[in-house]
């Protein structure tokens, strides 16, 4: 049953693991923006089928 | 009426017609066209007439040409690559996003750029070997996305932001979900092998993780709760204070001294709610800026005139700041003035409203003085400095005390006010509490003072303030009224008297009603004047010119114009004049016009030296002032501060109820000192202004709104911005917010009874850890629902009218 010793071990490493990664993403102004992404993404399949019709001139 | 595929405005005289399309004017048509030959043209596909129409530039970006003005403005600048961030006010769809992130279409050169959408930035990554920063602004002019460049991002480089809050909340938060795990197994009291062998493992890991929450993410409440004890206030900090010291010093010596398995739970879950309420008061408009001064509105640059030794007259770009007495400077068409000078050649007509508030432009002549803060209208003039930027007029109202100390008058919050009666009530329930168990039961005396103290932390009280404004401010965010920070909301409901500044305020900014009195005009004068005023740049010529039917333009044989009296033009010897009635008469020193119409604005016709009559120019107020006004004076006092002259008193008197006060001639210091004069009665004063004239007196004033037709640009410093179309909201605005204040009344009590079951529990003796660990969250939960709940019906209910 000491086995619990490393099984919570493992999960509060994990867990602080996340925790730091939340930190960084924060630091690093992940969510400084959280509203242009959310339109950028839409307008990645136009782009590549503009990059397409470009190309060939190219 | 056809509408322009560019910029949605309606084509008014000429329509441009390209490619199956229409156009307002030649430059969204060149806009198309830039973005049609680059494969650009989705822009039109993501929204309908996404576009705005470029404006004429010439010249005005001319200071980045100095490298030392441009190199301030790169946040980065290593070899051949700079980067640039610029504010770009007119940022407002998506296809802007789109267009502006795909620049390189347009100019290989520029490496990548990335729209931040909520702070209307883009930020410019290019090669600096090909381009230079002008370039790139003028890349950005010339698609219609003109960058607002000031004097206000000149010298402070972007300082990092505050992401303290957000680390908190996070730890605390971290810690509450792990303490919860880790003290569920012992909520059930279940007296099981394994359990007993490894409750103090998971005991030392809850206090573990509650040791960052206590030291870290609450100590803002510790430093603020002894700033209160040092001044004396018992401000809602305090209790919190205890109770969360309370907490931790109990679980400690609870594990320690293995009675039972404390509080960790409640403590983090105290924390992490309380932080959460901080969080969401936080509303930020971050497009917006309310600490504007005189800074934002200069330029950064102007032109020099250089007199080398060769007599060979040079231009240079000289930032403001350098500027020194005596140099030469040149205005152009539509630029600031940004230091007090005197007039060397050109004609001067010069706007002063956003220093006095006077709509008219005053006229100047070579050798006369101009103030800083004007806006040349006419051509371009030339000055000499007579005192650098720091001392002139305009600059000198910024060093007044009002601009100088940050912090006014504490303002007691409502939540202050009951905590204090709050605080003495909870202590005094713990220590009768105490002394009562003491001589019945000693050994429970401790335990029933600290569970007071714990189950009577404020956590709910603390948080209805918070989230109830938070949403408020939301809801005025929605409403284009957009202010600064919460507790603005909650003096906003304090106000007794408000104080409207009249031009730009009251009045529309731009325009005018013309009304004719006198021999009315034939139509072959109309037909002459109207093609005289058309060659005129006089600002009352073109606003006349803009109301008078379309006629045929008849060639004119003669014209003259002599600055600051009016114009003359003759067509197959019919001759008409207009301007000043001294001009128009000739009879200069009778200058009957005064008598006439006093100190209004008027311009005089006369026909074949026959004196006609005059248009009067009124200045056209917002239609729904009469509405506004009537419902304000209900409640509050209102007047009305105008720097203007008392011609409008008349038309003013008929719009506004009867009770209204009317003060004229108010110079931007009167309008301060005013404030001051209504303060010192101890009333509440809300002055509602626009220009750099009422900045004193809306920095004095407990709240000071400025009202802006465009949010994005101009506006003095302030508690909030009300953009200009919703001007009819104001009642309604602060109806919303009485109605807050109720609201968190309201909660008080509810969060007052959630108290008495907790206290119930407590001074019993009976207060276990699991009774706590329900009661706190469930208050905090019902009160965070309550408000919220609460606060959305009103303000669908007041606002969505």
């Amino acid at each position: 049953m000491s086995i619990i010793y490393m099984l919570l071990a493992i999960s509060i490493v994990v867990a602080i693991v996340f925790f730091i990664a939340f930190i960084i993403s924060v630091k690093n102004g992940q969510y400084d923006d959280i509203y242009t992404p959310s339109i950028r993404m839409l307008f990645e399949d136009e782009l590549s089928k503009d990059d397409d019709n470009i190309n060939p001139k190219n | 009426m056809e509408t322009c595929f560019h910029c949605g405005d309606p084509c008014l005289d000429n329509v441009i017609a390209h490619q199956q399309k229409n156009f307002c004017c030649h430059g969204c048509k060149t806009v198309f066209d830039i973005l049609n030959d680059n494969d650009l043209s989705y822009y039109y596909d993501l929204e309908q007439t996404p576009g705005i129409s470029p404006l004429q530039i010439e010249g005005k970006f001319d200071f980045l040409d100095n490298k030392e003005i441009a190199t301030k403005f790169l946040e980065f600048d290593e070899q051949n690559t700079q980067i640039a961030s610029f504010l770009i006010p007119s940022i407002h769809c998506s296809s802007c996003i789109w267009v502006l992130e795909n620049l390189n279409k347009l100019n290989s050169n520029i490496k990548t750029s990335q729209v931040n959408f909520p702070e209307k930035t883009v930020r410019i990554t290019f090669d600096s070997d090909v381009l230079d920063l002008k370039k790139v602004v003028l890349l950005l002019c010339k698609i219609g996305y003109e960058p607002y460049i000031s004097l206000e991002n000149f010298n402070a480089k972007s300082s990092a932001k505050d992401y303290s809050l957000i680390y908190k909340l996070g730890v605390a938060g971290f810690a509450f979900g792990n303490i919860m795990f880790l003290s569920f197994p012992e909520y059930f009291e279940v007296t099981e092998f394994w359990l007993e062998k490894f409750k103090h493992v998971f005991r030392w890991l809850m206090f573990a993780f509650s040791l960052p929450v206590v030291f870290y993410s609450s100590r803002d409440y510790f430093v603020s709760a002894i700033k209160g004890l040092r001044s004396k206030i018992l401000n809602i900090n305090i209790p919190i204070a205890l109770g969360i010291s309370v907490l931790f010093i109990r679980s400690t010596l609870e594990i320690v001294m293995d009675w039972g398995t404390g509080f960790f739970d409640s403590l983090s879950g105290l924390v992490f709610f309380l932080l959460l309420g901080k969080f969401f008061q936080q509303k930020t408009y971050s497009f917006l800026s309310f600490e504007r001064d005189y800074k934002s509105y200069f330029p950064i640059a102007i032109t020099r005139i250089i007199n080398s030794a060769t007599a060979k007259k040079t231009e240079e770009q000289t930032p403001v700041y350098e500027l020194k007495k005596g140099d030469r400077i040149i205005i152009r068409n539509s630029e600031l003035i940004p230091v007090d000078a005197i007039l060397l050649k050109g004609n001067g007509l010069i706007d002063y409203s956003f220093v006095t508030g006077e709509a008219i432009p005053v006229t100047k002549i070579s050798g006369d003085k101009v103030f800083a803060g004007g806006k040349q209208q006419a051509g371009i003039i030339e000055l000499k400095v007579l005192k650098p930027v720091e001392l002139s007029y305009l600059t000198q109202l910024w060093s007044k005390d009002v601009f100088n100390n940050q912090q006014q008058t504490p303002f007691e919050t409502i939540t202050d006010s009951i905590s204090k009666r709050f605080t003495v009530g909870i202590l005094s329930i713990a220590f009768l509490a105490c002394i009562f168990w003491l001589v019945y039961d000693p050994s429970k005396a401790l335990n029933v003072f600290t569970a007071v103290l714990i189950v009577a932390c404020p956590c709910a009280i603390a948080l209805a303030a918070p989230f109830t404004l938070g949403n408020l401010l939301r809801f005025f965010g929605k409403e284009k009224y957009y202010l600064k920070e919460a507790n603005v909301l909650e003096k906003m409901a304090l106000v007794d008297t408000v104080v409207f500044d009249k031009t730009g305020t009251l009045t529309h900014n731009h325009n005018n009603i013309i009304t004719y009195e006198g021999i009315p005009l034939t139509a072959d004068e109309e037909q002459l004047l109207y093609s005289t005023l058309r060659v005129s740049n006089h600002p009352l010529s073109r606003s006349l010119y803009a109301i008078l039917e379309k006629n045929n333009i008849s060639t004119l044989d003669d014209f003259s114009e002599r600055i600051g009296e009016g114009v003359k033009a003759t067509a197959s010897s019919h001759t008409i004049k207009a301007g000043s009635y001294a001009f128009v008469t000739k009879e200069e020193i009778l200058a009957k016009s005064n008598e006439k119409s006093p100190s209004k604005t008027t311009v005089h016709i006369s026909s074949n030296n026959h004196y006609k009559g005059f248009y009067v120019f009124h200045n056209e107020y917002r239609k729904e002032i009469t509405e506004v006004f009537k419902s304000l004076s209900q409640t509050k006092e209102v007047m009305v501060l105008s720097g203007d002259n008392a011609g409008e008193k008349s038309t003013l008197e008929k719009l506004v109820p009867t009770n209204t006060k009317l003060f004229f001639n108010q110079k931007p210091e009167d309008k301060l000192n005013f404030i001051k004069k209504l303060q010192a009665q101890g009333k509440n004063v809300m002055m509602i202004g626009d220009g750099l004239n009422d900045a004193g007196a809306i920095k004095q004033s407990d709240i000071g709104i400025a009202i802006s037709e465009n949010v994005n640009v101009f506006s003095p410093a302030c508690d909030g911005i009300l953009d200009a179309s919703k001007f009819k909201n104001i009642p309604q605005f602060f109806k919303l917010s009485n109605k807050g204040t109720q609201i968190i009344k309201w909660s008080f009590i509810l969060s007052l009874f959630y108290n008495l079951i907790g206290l119930s529990f407590a001074v019993t003796g009976h207060l276990k850890p699991i009774v706590a660990a329900i009661l706190m969250p469930l208050s905090s939960i019902s009160i965070v629902v309550f408000t919220t709940l609460s606060t959305y019906y009103f303000g669908n209910k007041i606002l969505k009218k």
